[in-house]
C-alpha cells in the first residue's frame, strides 16, 4: 500500500472527481428539498398503505370498463393525431434544417457553404422554439383556448413533438453515409430525389424505431395533459384518484403497461417485416 | 469540344497539392484511360472532371460550358449529361439493384416519377437490360448488400449505362474483378462509348488493359500529366518512369475512410 511502485496512479484523480460530484450535487439535493424521512413517517405510510390496498381487486364492472375502453381509444387517438400533425411539420423542418441535403457540400468534401449553412439557422430556431416548451404547458394554454377536451391534448403533442421528430430526423440524415447522396447529387439529380434513393434506405430504420418511441412517449404524454382537462385515459386516471378508487387507478396503470407493451411489440414488426 | 481543361490545379482543403498545370482537350467520341501510380491524381482529376470538386487554379469547360460559372440549377443540368463510375459504387446496403440502377435517370426524371419508382420501379425493362450487358441480369431484385464488391462495381456501371451520359468519366471501374471479367466489361463500355459516340475517360490499375482497350493513353504522376499518347508511341522506358517507386508511394497513399459512427441524442 505504501510501496509507491504499487499505488494505482489513477485512485488520487478518482477520489478527487467523486468529492467534487458529491460536492455539487448537495447543493441540488437541498434546493430540491428532498426529505426521504416523509415516506417513513408512520401517518403518511398508513395513508399510503390504505390506498395501496384498495387497488386489489382489480375494478372490472362491464360500466367501468366501457368508461375504459372509450378512455383507452381517446388517448390512442389523441397520440396518433398529434403525431400525424407534428409529421406534418418535423419531415419539411428536417429536411431543411440538414446539411445531407446540401447542394454546396457535395463538391466541398461536405461543408456546406456558409450562406447555406446561415439560411438553416433559422429553421433549426423554428424547431428549437417548437420543442422548448414542454407539451404540459401547451396543453394548459389550449384548455384555456379551445376549451377542455382531446383538441388541446393534439394541439399541444404536435407543436412540441414537431419539433423533437424535427431535430432528430435531421440529425439522423446528416449521420448516415453521405456517399449515396452525394454521388447521386453529383450525377445530377435533384435533391429530394437524392434523398429518396441515396439517404432513405439508410435511414429509414432508424426514422421509423424512433417514431414508434416518439409516439409511445405521446401516449404517456396524452395522459399526463388528461390531468389539466385535455381528455383520455389521464383524466379518468385524475377523477379515480380524487375518489381515492384505487380499484379503478390500478386497472387504468395496467391498461397503460399493455399500451406501452402493445407500443413495442408494434415496433419489433415494423423493423423486423417492413425493413 | 467535350473537355477543356487550361492550367488547372487542384489544392485540397488540408493543403496537399493533388494536380498542378493540367492541360487537356478531349474531343467528342474519343476513348482515353488515365493511368499512373497510386496517389498520382488520377481519382482527383475525375472527380474534377465531374465537377464534384471544384478546381482552385486554372479554367475547366464541359460541353463548351464553364460549370463554375453556371447557377446551382444549371450546373445540375449540365452534371446530368455527365457519369461518374466510382471505384467502390456508393450505394445503400438495403437498396434493391433495380432501384440502385434507376438513380441514374434520376437528373432526367420529374420528382413524381423517381418517387413512384420507389413504390414500383418504372423500367424494369430498361434497368435489366442495362444489367444484362454486364451479366447480372439475374441480381435484379437482389438487394445490394447480398452482392459480392466485383459485382457491386458492374452494378454502378449498370447505373452509368442507363443513366445514358454524353460524358462517362470511370474510376478504376474493374478493380475488384477477375481480368477475364475485367476485359470483357471494358469492352462493354468502350462499345457503349462507340456505338453512341459518347467520350469515355477511364483510370486504370491495370496497364495491360489500358493497352489493349484504348486509343490515347494519358500517364499521370504527382499531379501532372506525364505523357499523352496513343498505345503503339509509349515506350517500356516512359511506363517504368511512371512507375518508378511505386511501392513506397503507394503506402503513404492509400488512407482508408474513417467508419461512420454518430451517436444520435435520444430524449
Amino acid at each position: 500500500m505504501l510501496n509507491p511502485a504499487l499505488r494505482d496512479p489513477a485512485a488520487l484523480p478518482r477520489l478527487a472527481l467523486t468529492l467534487l460530484a458529491v460536492l455539487l450535487l448537495w447543493p441540488g439535493l437541498s434546493l430540491s428539498e428532498l426529505n426521504l424521512a416523509v415516506l417513513v413517517d408512520s401517518d403518511n405510510a398508513a395513508n399510503m398503505g390504505r390506498f395501496l390496498a384498495d387497488f386489489w381487486p382489480l375494478a372490472h364492472d362491464p360500466q367501468f370498463l366501457r368508461l375504459l375502453g372509450r378512455a383507452t381509444l381517446e388517448t390512442l387517438a389523441i397520440a396518433t393525431a398529434g403525431m400525424a400533425l407534428a409529421l406534418l411539420i418535423a419531415i419539411p423542418g428536417a429536411l431543411l434544417a440538414s446539411r445531407a441535403l446540401s447542394l454546396s457540400a457535395a463538391h466541398r468534401s461536405g461543408r456546406p457553404a456558409w450562406w447555406a449553412q446561415a439560411l438553416r439557422w433559422p429553421v433549426r430556431g423554428v424547431l428549437i422554439v417548437l420543442r422548448s416548451v414542454p407539451e404540459i404547458v401547451w396543453a394548459l394554454l389550449f384548455v384555456r383556448a379551445v376549451g377542455l377536451g382531446p383538441t388541446a391534448g393534439v394541439l399541444a403533442i404536435a407543436i412540441t413533438y414537431s419539433g423533437m421528430l424535427g431535430k432528430v430526423y435531421a440529425e439522423i440524415f446528416e449521420s448516415v453515409d453521405p456517399r449515396p447522396s452525394r454521388a447521386l447529387l453529383i450525377a445530377g439529380s435533384p435533391r429530394l430525389a437524392a434523398f429518396a434513393y441515396g439517404v432513405l434506405p439508410n435511414a429509414a430504420a432508424e426514422m421509423l424505431s424512433y417514431t414508434v418511441y416518439r409516439w409511445e412517449c405521446a401516449i404517456r404524454a396524452s395522459v399526463i395533459m388528461g390531468f389539466v382537462g385535455a381528455g383520455g385515459l389521464g383524466q379518468q386516471i385524475d377523477l379515480s384518484l380524487r375518489m381515492f378508487a384505487g380499484g379503478e387507478v390500478a386497472s387504468m396503470l395496467l391498461t397503460f403497461l399493455v399500451l406501452v407493451l402493445l407500443a413495442d411489440q408494434l415496433s419489433c414488426l415494423l423493423r423486423t417485416r417492413l425493413l | 469540344m467535350s473537355l477543356n481543361l487550361t492550367g488547372v490545379g487542384l489544392t485540397h482543403a488540408n493543403g496537399q497539392v493533388a494536380l498542378r498545370e493540367i492541360d487537356l482537350r478531349v474531343q467528342p467520341g474519343e476513348r482515353i484511360a488515365i493511368i499512373g501510380p497510386s496517389g498520382a491524381g488520377k481519382t482527383s482529376l475525375l472527380r474534377l472532371l465531374a465537377t464534384s470538386l471544384q478546381p482552385s487554379a486554372g479554367q475547366l469547360e464541359l460541353f463548351g460550358q464553364q460549370p463554375w460559372q453556371l447557377g446551382a440549377q444549371q450546373r445540375q443540368q449540365l452534371r446530368g449529361r455527365v457519369g461518374l463510375i466510382h471505384q467502390a459504387p456508393p450505394l445503400p446496403p438495403r437498396q434493391r439493384v433495380v432501384t440502385a440502377v434507376l438513380a441514374g435517370k434520376l437528373g432526367q426524371w420529374s420528382l413524381a416519377r423517381s418517387l413512384l419508382s420507389l413504390l414500383h420501379p418504372v423500367d424494369i425493362q430498361g434497368a435489366s437490360s442495362a444489367l444484362g450487358r454486364l451479366d447480372l441480369a439475374d441480381k435484379l431484385f437482389e438487394r445490394c448488400d447480398q452482392l459480392s464488391g466485383g459485382q457491386l462495381q458492374r452494378v454502378g456501371i449498370a447505373r452509368v449505362l442507363y443513366q445514358a451520359p454524353e460524358l462517362i468519366l470511370a474510376d478504376e471501374p474493374v478493380s475488384a474483378m477477375d481480368p477475364l471479367l475485367a476485359g470483357h466489361t471494358l469492352s462493354v463500355l468502350n462499345q457503349e462509348a462507340s456505338a453512341r459516340k459518347i467520350t469515355l475517360l477511364a483510370s486504370l490499375h491495370a496497364v495491360e488493359l489500358a493497352l489493349a482497350h484504348f486509343p490515347r493513353i494519358i500517364g499521370v504522376r504527382e499531379g501532372r500529366i506525364v505523357f499523352d499518347l496513343p498505345p503503339e508511341a509509349i515506350s517500356p522506358a516512359e511506363l517504368e518512369a511512371l512507375y518508378a517507386n511505386e511501392q513506397l508511394q503507394s503506402l503513404e497513399a492509400v488512407a482508408p475512410a474513417p467508419p461512420v459512427c454518430v451517436q444520435i441524442p435520444r430524449c
